[in-house]
């Protein structure tokens, strides 16, 4: 019976260890990450609809919600322009130095947060090397929400980089060259041919982008100031209640955001297949 | 953007431009704009870490790092990776090698589940184990009644960094090993290698360079992690101070240039990681899962 239903479940192989390696990494990923998880789920659910909807629609809450989605979205938007220039830059251009750019690209994914974090406050500091030239300017980047979306910026610009480049790579020049010789001119051909292509691709790296963006929390609290209803990150909301053993209102805030990241990212996704559709890609 | 030239003249020698690219000055211009983006947010808060770390002196940088507290936040950092990346590379060798080598029901929602920690904040990350461990939690009591301490302790800060650099390794290996399929250790086997054998001189020199590359991108994690590990470590000095968290205590205790000076090895870890990983990826571009680079 156990044999049969084995069978059933997986297609034979001569390869021993099937067991004893899917065993072990079930039971690995149950104990880190799902049950973990389900702690979570299972506490908001034990809370009670009305309990947690007052939690999730507390005015500071909604506030630090706002502003953490939309910087993100902000950042994650300012990215897919240079994110693309930087890819575009990259593939299709040879100057020098153009390895070693490429490698430092990858560099917000291997400075720990906190690095980055202070070392962007002291640059945008009314004292700091740019943040001097902003205060002349009348402009305060730190401690108020600019320098979140600044801090924002630096952690996602790998997604997009790394998302478009490969596609770029692959790109059939011919087809460039075929509007080229149709009678477009450069401009028409990029827009027209060469940015639909990418779109898709675009599109989950700016996914993968806000969705960093939003739970990120290291590289902004040192830069956002943290003012409550100002330039407070959700994040930061979940820890402080978490000080205050509110764990209540931490567990409401992270259902909230996994909610809402999960929407989004739903969203985009299909929004995605729906442009692969449109363009007749696979 | 690519007017045709009117009335100029006509030179012997006008350099071809494909018609598929753009003209000279749109490229340098393109490039320009590209190198002071990075410049200006990439390059410049890696250039102020060191500039901060070292405004003081040599010995001041010195002093710093060798501090007890500071010393001791080292230590802690370096037990953390010494735990959590060798854990996860044991579950992303059985993981692949399951993934890899065999059909089976629900692999694709296996693989949606390894990577979900990259989708989760750091900070709910650190709440999940607060919520199960802590005082308040699901069986933090119980644990505690055996004097077992889990959350503001190292145990916790090792799970929580297990959970944020979890799906790394797997993620480098699984790619790789489908793609190189099972032909290999299939010989091995019927040429009489037992499967242990088989996969230590078969199946692993096959994927060392994406295994050594998954544990590079883990390590750098595990060491710079911040948030999830922030929540679940309470601070205390001297004990369950990481880097990343003895940088944030310096730098708000307004001790800027020490913040700066232990930020800046933890730069040094990263350079030295991008390093590596830029090595790896020119030479054996074939043999890790470049399609996937993060």
């Amino acid at each position: 019976m156990a044999r049969a239903t084995a069978f059933a479940f997986r297609k034979p192989s001569v390869l021993p260890g099937f067991g004893l390696t899917l065993g072990f990494a079930v039971a690995y990923l149950s104990l880190i990450v799902l049950v973990p998880l389900a702690g979570l789920v299972v506490k908001t659910a034990s809370m009670g609809w009305p309990e947690f909807w007052s939690l999730a629609t507390d005015p500071r809450t909604l506030a630090a919600l706002r502003l953490s989605f939309g910087a993100s979205a902000a950042a994650a938007a300012m990215n897919a322009v240079f994110g693309l220039l930087v890819a575009w830059v990259l593939v299709r251009y040879e100057f020098p130095g153009k390895r070693i750019i490429d490698a430092m690209v990858d560099l917000p994914f291997a400075l720990p947060t906190a690095v980055a974090g202070i070392a962007l406050t002291a640059i945008y500091a009314p004292n700091g090397w740019i943040g001097r030239y902003a205060a002349e300017a009348g402009v305060k980047i730190a401690y108020t929400p600019i320098g979140i979306f600044i801090a924002l910026v630096f952690i996602g610009l790998p997604f997009i980089v790394r998302t478009v480049q490969p596609v770029l790579e692959d790109m059939d020049r011919e087809v460039e060259e075929m509007a080229a010789t149709l009678g477009a001119n450069r401009l028409q051909t990029v827009v027209r041919i060469v940015l639909p292509t990418l779109a898709p691709a675009l599109l989950t790296g700016f996914a993968l982008a806000f969705a960093r963006a939003v739970g990120e929390y290291g590289s902004v609290i040192f830069i956002a100031g943290n003012i409550p209803y100002v330039s407070e990150i959700a994040p930061l909301l979940i820890v402080i209640r978490l000080t205050e053993f509110n764990y209540a209102a931490a567990t409401a805030i992270a259902t909230v955001m996994l909610a809402l990241s999960f929407v989004i990212l739903l969203a985009i996704n299909l929004l995605q297949a729906w442009s692969r559709r449109r363009l007749g890609h696979d | 953007m690519t007017d045709v030239t009117h009335g100029a003249p006509v030179t012997a020698r006008r350099a071809f431009v494909s018609p598929a690219t753009e003209r000279r000055v749109v490229r340098i211009v393109l490039v320009l704009v590209a190198i002071a983006f990075l410049a200006i947010f990439l390059f410049l808060p890696l250039i102020s870490v060191f500039y901060e770390a070292f405004r003081a002196g040599f010995s001041a940088f010195l002093r710093a790092v060798t501090e007890r507290e500071t010393a001791s936040a080292i230590r802690l950092t370096l037990i953390v990776a010494a735990f959590s990346v060798p854990a996860n590379l044991v579950f992303g060798v059985a993981a692949a090698w399951a993934i890899a080598k065999y059909e089976f029901k629900g692999k694709s929602l296996l693989i949606t589940l390894i990577d979900l920690p990259f989708s989760i904040s750091p900070v709910t990350s650190g709440l999940i184990y607060v919520l199960m461990f802590g005082a308040q939690g699901y069986i933090g009591p119980v644990l505690a009644d055996h004097g077992i301490k889990i959350i503001f302790a190292v145990p916790g800060i090792v799970l929580a960094t297990i959970f944020v650099t979890f799906p790394f390794i797997a993620r480098e290996l699984i790619p790789i090993m489908q793609a190189q399929g099972s032909q290999d250790e299939e010989a091995a086997l019927s040429l009489g290698a037992s499967g242990l054998k088989t996969f230590f001189r078969v199946t692993l020199p096959n994927v060392k360079w994406a295994l050594l590359y998954g544990v590079l991108l883990c390590n750098a994690r595990a060491m710079g992690e911040f948030g999830a590990v922030s929540v679940v470590s309470g601070h205390i000095r001297g004990k369950t101070n990481t880097m990343p968290l003895q940088v944030e205590i310096l730098y708000n205790e307004y001790n800027y240039g020490a913040a700066f000076a232990v930020a800046s090895l933890l730069a040094l870890l990263a350079l030295f990681t991008l390093i590596v990983k830029s090595v790896l990826e020119w030479r054996y571009a074939d043999e890790i899962a470049a399609t996937r680079r993060h």
